[in-house]
This record gives structure tokens, C-alpha cells and sequence, in this order.
């Protein structure tokens, strides 16, 4: 765990920031938007209430170009359109042809979630029956243990930096005991993942290197299941059957690398914005000092209304219309599912965290066939880890509102949090 | 009254069951089904629309 004295900086960010060019200043959001614009990280949601009345299927040519809805409507819309708009290739910018390799089997590397129909049916009905709320629930004691354990480790400090010696810290672990695969590689998972979905976005050959550690890791966990079954999730993917045959060993290395992939960083952006939102906002984290399970129950969903960390891609796998916008054959769509939920056509006050909103149709973990997987971990991972923190630190606000950092393109949340207790 | 959860748009987010269990129950892929036939018991009207209103697919509908 990064000690807490020395929290204020994010060397392998900045390495990757310091290497991409400088970039151009927005001349126009619905031409040119930037999703790694450092403001736009900060404050997408003005960005994104400006295009909805004025573009709301925006365009830019930045990172290989894609599209971007605002409009719930719309996602609701385009979610549905299986398979026209792909899920082959779900990261928000595409790797070069000569990284993009194949590995041969025919399998996808990711699926379900890189999957369309049918590949992408059975393999969701071979992971789903992990993830149901009833299987979950088993998790939460371990998860409050977890919790607590982390707490005990920086609690007497004063403070802490409450994204990476938290937030970052549970999923991982969470996903590690899941799997069955060793906690003390929780540093390792923490950094192939940013390698992935974070650092690498903007820079392909990292994520290809990253993308290879993974898989290799995998396979060598994969091949030590088959001859040593044991009880986890890696042997009950390896013993799972389709039609009558064993998911092949690419298959069961393609959804490792999903939960690794998917399930970290999204849960500790999560996380880590609710955290930021209380420390930020008085009121609201003297409300949830004595919530009850009512009110923690619709604040968990209005955070991930609000802060709603991932955006999928979709590439059109042919030329197709819709609202009034032609997608080319291979255009990249980015799956605005946080735009979706701050549209005030479908939620009142859209604006406002409303720790007690009753009617949140919110769309944080997709809709449609590619809806999350994970959602129900998620929000177990969620749930605890904030009724911990408010139990052992109820009080505790921004250290230095300047030194919060965000991360985003992908997946948004803070990176850099610290925050003072008391 | 009565609720309906349609089974071809349900693709189981699981806010109706966890919002309202004497309602719905979830199969083995998590995805919900209406308990008692979709009848809903005296009292609970309200908890239905609620399940109703915060389904991000549009599943559920409700019968008066």
C-alpha cells in the first residue's frame, strides 16, 4: 500500500501525461469535444447539458475520432441496436492494426463484454450465475472485513489519500479472493489495469504490453485449475459446460481478463467519487451520519446516477443512420451512459445529488444485453465500503480541493484524493 | 393491481428486487420474475410503482 505521507502525486500518470503531445484547445464541443480534457474530466456535466441543446450526437476528430450522445433517449436507443453498433472492440479508442492482434483461437479476448450475439449469449449465461445478488451476498463479510482492515491502516494518520489507499484498494482484493488468484498481487493488478484502461488509452503500445501480462497470467492460472481444481471461480469457469463441452481455455482467460479489466478501476472510481462528493459537500455527508438502510439505499444509486464512471465504446459494423447522423462502417461510438443520467428530460433536478431521490431510472451500469455484469459486486463493494468509512470516519473533508486529480476517457474518478479527518 | 416483469427486456439489473423482494424474485442468471402471480398484496401498490419507475429497461408495468 502507497504510504499515506507521500499521496500527492501520480508518477505513472504523469510519465504518460509528459509524453503526449500538447493538446489543442477546444474550438468547438460539438466538433471537436476532447474526453481527456483535464477541465472537461473536472466538470463534464455542463459540457454535456451544452450539447444536448445544441448537438446531441456530438463529433470529434481527436484520438482516431468518434461520436458522442448526450440524450438518454438516445442511448436507450442506440444500446438496443445489437449488432449493427459492435461491441468487438468496446475500449473508447482502437488499437493500431499491428497491436490489435488476434491471438488465433477464434475466441474473443474479452468477452462477453467484447462480444456480439451469439458469442456474446453464452458466454454471459456461463459468468452471470456469479454475479446474481444471491451469490453476492455471501461477499459482503468479507468485504466489511476488508474494510475495516484498510481503515485500521491509516485511521491514527489523520488523513489519507482516500482514492489510493481505499477506494483503489478494495476492488482488487475483492476480485482477487473471487478468482482465487494471490492478494499479494494486488500492486501488479492495480497497475496493469491503469496500463489498460487508463494510462495506456493515449498510448497503445503500453496497453498492448499490459494486455500480454494479463493474458499470460491468466493462461498460467487457467492451465493450474485444470490440474488442480480448487474452490474458486477460475476452476468453476474451467468446469462450467456449453451444448456439453468443457469453455474452452481461451474463453475462461478471456473472462479473467474481463473481471480484471472491468471490475477494479470502475468500482474504485465509484468509490472514490462518492467519497470526494462527501468531503466536498457538508451537508450531504452529515445526512448519511445516521442514514438508514432507506436512505443508503437510494443514495448509492443517486451517487452512481451522478458520478456514473464508465463509458463503453461501440463501432458501427456497417454504414447505418440514426437521429439524423450517419455512422460510416467502423465509426467508434462512445456509449455516453453518464450523459444519459444527467438529462433532464428523464430526471428531475438533474443537476443535483438528491441523497433521497425515489425515482432514479439511472443507466451507470449500461443497458441493453452488454448491462454490466458485475453490477450487483459492484454495488455490494459500494454499499460496504462507504457505511465502513462513515462507521470509523464520519468526519472528513477535501485536504486540498487543487490537488484532486481525474481520471477519465474511460472510466472517471478521482486518482488523487486526500482528505483530512475530523 | 398487478405487475408484470417482461422477461424479453429484463436483462437483470436487480433494482426491483433488491427494492422490493416480497415483489419480484431473480432465477439463476439474475434475472427478475413477479412473485405470486404479479398480484400485488394489499399496501404494497406503492413499492410497484416504485420498481416500475426505477427499471432501467422499462420491464415492469403495472395493472390496476
Amino acid at each position: 500500500m502507497t504510504d499515506t505521507t507521500d499521496t500527492h502525486s501520480d508518477p505513472a500518470a504523469e510519465a504518460v501525461a509528459a509524453s503526449i503531445p500538447e493538446r489543442c484547445p477546444v474550438s468547438d464541443l460539438a466538433t471537436d469535444y476532447d474526453m481527456f480534457d483535464p477541465e472537461y474530466l473536472k466538470d463534464p456535466f455542463s459540457a454535456w447539458a451544452e450539447l444536448r441543446d445544441t448537438c446531441p450526437i456530438a463529433h470529434t476528430e481527436r484520438y482516431g475520432g468518434s461520436w458522442l450522445p448526450t440524450k438518454y433517449d438516445d442511448l436507450q436507443a442506440m444500446a438496443k441496436m445489437v449488432p449493427v453498433l459492435s461491441s468487438k472492440s468496446p475500449l473508447v479508442i482502437d488499437m493500431p492494426q499491428e497491436l490489435a492482434k488476434e491471438d488465433g483461437s477464434g475466441y474473443n479476448a474479452a468477452a462477453p463484454i467484447s462480444a456480439d450475439p451469439p458469442e456474446q449469449n453464452w458466454t454471459r449465461r456461463a459468468l452471470l450465475p456469479h454475479f446474481t445478488p444471491k451469490t453476492i451476498a455471501p461477499q459482503t463479510e468479507y468485504t466489511q472485513q476488508l474494510c475495516h482492515n484498510l481503515i485500521d491502516g491509516f485511521i491514527d494518520k489523520g488523513g489519507c489519500d482516500a482514492a489510493v489507499d481505499y477506494a483503489q484498494q478494495i476492488p482488487p482484493r475483492i476480485i482477487a479472493h473471487k478468482l482465487g488468484v494471490d492478494a499479494g498481487m494486488v500492486d501488479d493488478f492495480i497497475e496493469w489495469v491503469r496500463g489498460v484502461l487508463e494510462l495506456g488509452l493515449q498510448q497503445p503500445e503500453l496497453r498492448a504490453k499490459y494486455r500480454d501480462i494479463i493474458r499470460s497470467f491468466f493462461a498460467a492460472e487457467v492451465a493450474d485449475r485444470r490440474a488442480n481444481p480448487k474452490d474458486d471461480l477460475i476452476t468453476a469457469l474451467c468446469q462450467t459446460e456449453v451444448d456439453g463441452e468443457f469453455l474452452p481455455d481461451e474463453v475462461v482467460i478471456g473472462m479473467c481478463n474481463l473481471q480484471l479489466v472491468a471490475g477494479i478501476d470502475t468500482t474504485w472510481s465509484s468509490i472514490g467519487s462518492a467519497l470526494w462528493h462527501f468531503a466536498g459537500h457538508d451537508d450531504d455527508r452529515r445526512r448519511m451520519v445516521d442514514a438508514d438502510d432507506d436512505l443508503w439505499g437510494t443514495a448509492i444509486e443517486e451517487l452512481l446516477r451522478f458520478y456514473a464512471p464508465v463509458t463503453m465504446a461501440r463501432n458501427a459494423a456497417e454504414d447505418v443512420e440514426y437521429g439524423g447522423v450517419e455512422f460510416k462502417m467502423g465509426d467508434k461510438i462512445l456509449m455516453n451512459f453518464p450523459g444519459a443520467n444527467h438529462d433532464p428530460d428523464h430526471f428531475e433536478d438533474a443537476h443535483e445529488v438528491q441523497l433521497d431521490r425515489q425515482r432514479n431510472r439511472h443507466v451507470a451500469f449500461g443497458i441493453g444485453i452488454h448491462r454490466c455484469a458485475g453490477s450487483n459486486l459492484a454495488r455490494m463493494e459500494m454499499d460496504v465500503a462507504l457505511r465502513t468509512w462513515f462507521e470509523r470516519i464520519p468526519e472528513f473533508t477535501l485536504t486540498d480541493p487543487d490537488a484532486v486529480t481525474w481520471a477519465g476517457g474511460q472510466v472517471r474518478g478521482p486518482r488523487i484524493l486526500p482528505v483530512t479527518f475530523g | 393491481m398487478k405487475i408484470k416483469v417482461d422477461a424479453e427486456k429484463c436483462e437483470g439489473h436487480s433494482r426491483c428486487y433488491s427494492l422490493a423482494p416480497e415483489l419480484v424474485d431473480v432465477d439463476d442468471l439474475g434475472n427478475a420474475f413477479e412473485l405470486n402471480g404479479g398480484e400485488v398484496p394489499a399496501g404494497l401498490e406503492d413499492k410497484a410503482r416504485l420498481i416500475m419507475d426505477n427499471c432501467p429497461e422499462f420491464a415492469i408495468t403495472i395493472e390496476e
